[in-house]
């Protein structure tokens, strides 16, 4: 990586000319994405955008063909500890024969040495992460019984234990029912509280205003960034989306009303 | 029995077929939970122009030079697939498919020309299509026991690497585990199952040998340690249950009364096993509908009791006949052993008739009450 040393050290996310191509198409082309720390920012864009693969690029997961990137001023492979990822739900076969406390404590499988197996400091850590999600009760059951919402809060458990600076969800309110996307968010806004810098692939354009403090509005090329109430505005969205979307102007100045913005889907 | 335990060739194979149970049944679990079954399969398909290859090169069945030309052809072929799926459109299942029908195409030729040239030596090449586990020797024992061995350290090993590239490779790799070389590895030592089973088993049914265990074991286990476990179990007892009764039988093909002995066990598996059983879940099913047949039941006979204001209302059994369409006679019969009604006797010009009794009154207003309940909420 041509990332110096503590390169940009006064950001949580540092993102330089990244571009990522799949099959020679360029998913992402040519980014800069700044974001401070102790803030909580959704991504958010329509369907190709590259959301995600902006996260995995970050993640090490997706090999970028340009660009560099750097999380608190160092490459993310040289400070992955400082990093906790929340994958999508359905990356994963929720069938697995294993138990929710156990999926828990694989959070803390990079923080152990390679031939260190979990232990009861593990198995602790992982209890009382359980225990703020609202999940201690079904510790020991098997993850195959687990509703949508359930599933969320252990994956985001098995995040909070990695405690970590930075983290990266991707769409963590996907098909969760009110009560979770709920705790989901109010977690996440006393992680930020507590100094963390939170990162969140969004789906739902209505909320952003609610939740999110931080907006990167992104397709292909990032469209906006910044403060939410700068840059969450008709103009900036359209650009986005195109006609995909439904805007219900109020008054003058372009301002999408957070009831009014829907993505059309199809 | 105990004449054929002390039989040196019975023994041998039976350590051969204990071998073999343990490591198919461990490295088949991370291939059934990696949804790439049918890796095996390919694998030791390609593993036939591999026993060919060491054939050539060694000039006479040596078993060494036979092994390692199929492990060579089968860890090649393991590579191919995954290159194809991973720098091509082609999916996975795809290229398993081409992978396996190539592989087994050049491997058949290779048998043909091979049998075609006048060698004395050429014997029994064919026997690797469907396994001679009676041709195992004691020095065939060390090397499948190695083997297995080695397969059972690197997995205690990388314990926690393996369960986690194999639940969520994304976050395995987000916390910085190296997932291919993980991948390859599990894949490598599916390859190396594989050449252990082909004396036994041979290339064409090896695969049930990595699978069957693995999936029986998914049917009663709900970790990853059982399914391990049991797994490597279920992989012995059919094994030697196999070698058994193939000695017992005359002229029976061991490799496959193995394979037909693990699959017994996978169909039982599927049948019984609870919780996820097909018979468990009929069962569940069933008495579910007996328990909302007898709520109703109560709910409908309170109803009328409030109706006619008298709690101990005797309705008469033709009539629950007529409103639920059914002959309702064991519904009340399975209320009357719970105490819920009681025969009652009203005109003797009419039927049979059924009243709630104290219990079955309360227990009808409490059914009432919790569905309020679910509705309000």
């Amino acid at each position: 990586m041509a990332c110096n040393r503590l390169h940009e050290p006064d950001l949580a996310l540092h993102v330089e000319d990244l571009t990522v191509a799949y099959e020679g198409k360029p998913v992402l082309w040519d980014i800069d994405v700044n974001i401070p720390p102790g803030v909580m920012a959704a991504v958010i864009g329509p369907n190709g955008a590259g959301k995600s693969t902006l996260l995995k690029s970050v993640l090490g997961l997706a090999k970028p063909t340009a660009g560099h990137i750097c999380v608190h001023g160092e490459p993310p492979e040289d400070c992955l500890r400082r990093i906790a990822y929340v994958p999508q739900r359905s990356a994963v076969d929720w069938d697995f024969p294993t138990t929710v406390l156990d999926v828990v404590m694989m959070g803390r499988y990079g923080h152990l040495g390679w031939f260190r197996w979990p232990g009861r400091r593990e198995r602790q850590r992982a209890m009382e992460a359980l225990e703020s999600v609202g999940m201690e009760g079904q510790a020991r059951r098997q993850i195959s019984q687990l509703s949508g919402g359930q599933q969320q809060r252990v994956f985001l458990a098995r995040a909070m234990v990695q405690d970590a600076d930075v983290y990266f969800l991707d769409e963590p309110m996907a098909g969760v029912d009110a009560t979770t996307e709920k705790t989901v968010v109010k977690l996440l806004q006393d992680l930020r509280d507590a100094g963390k810098t939170i990162i969140v692939v969004h789906h739902d354009l209505q909320t952003v205003r609610d939740y999110f403090d931080w907006l990167v509005i992104l397709n292909v090329r990032v469209i906006a960034q910044g403060r939410v109430r700068d840059i969450y505005n008709g103009d900036n969205l359209r650009r986005a989306y195109g006609g995909r979307i439904a805007l219900l102007e109020s008054g003058a100045g372009g301002d999408a009303e957070a009831s009014g913005v829907r993505e059309v889907s199809g | 029995m105990l004449e054929l335990l002390g039989d040196y060739t019975v023994q041998t194979v039976i350590m051969g077929a204990v071998l073999l149970g343990i490591v198919s049944g461990l490295l088949g679990c991370f291939a059934v939970l990696r949804q790439q079954s049918l890796l095996g399969d390919t694998l030791a398909h390609a593993a036939l122009p591999g026993v060919c290859i060491g054939f050539l090169i060694a000039g006479s069945r040596h078993l060494g030079w036979i092994m390692a030309g199929a492990l060579a052809t089968a860890v090649i072929a393991a590579f191919f697939v995954q290159m194809v799926t991973r720098h091509s459109r082609i999916k996975t299942d795809a290229g398993l498919g081409i992978a396996l029908s190539v592989s087994f195409a050049m491997g058949v030729v290779l048998l043909t020309y091979i049998q075609g040239q006048s060698n004395a030596s050429q014997g029994g090449l064919d026997t690797f299509l469907f396994g001679q586990a009676a041709a195992t020797q004691r020095t065939d024992l060390w090397f499948m026991g190695g083997v297995t061995l080695v397969a059972l350290l690197v997995v205690m090993l990388f314990w926690k690497q393996f369960k986690l590239v194999t639940f969520d490779p994304l976050f395995a790799g987000s916390i910085g585990f190296p997932v291919q070389v993980l991948e390859t590895a599990l894949t490598a030592m599916i390859a190396l199952a594989v050449v252990v089973g082909l004396q036994m088993v041979g290339v064409v049914l090896m695969t049930a040998m990595v699978i069957a265990p693995a999936v029986a074991a998914r049917q009663w286990v709900h970790r990853l340690e059982s399914m391990v476990l049991l797994a490597m179990l279920f992989g012995v007892f059919s094994g030697v249950t196999g070698v058994l009764i193939s000695a017992v039988g005359r002229n029976l093909a061991t490799g496959p009364v193995v394979v037909l002995a693990a699959s017994a066990i996978v169909a039982v598996s599927l049948l019984m096993a609870p919780g996820r059983g097909i018979l468990w879940s009929w069962l569940r099913h069933q008495s579910e509908r007996r328990t909302i047949g007898q709520r109703q039941m109560l709910t409908t006979m309170y109803k009328l009791a409030a109706h006619h204001r008298d709690p101990y209302y005797p309705v008469e059994r033709s009539m629950l006949d007529s409103f639920y369409g059914v002959r309702t006679d064991t519904i009340l019969k399975r209320l009357h052993n719970r105490g819920y009604v009681a025969p009652a006797s009203h005109m003797p010009s009419e039927g049979l008739h059924w009243a709630l009794t104290d219990s079955g009154y309360h227990e009808a207003q409490q059914v009432l009450d919790s569905i309020d309940r679910e509705a309000e909420a």
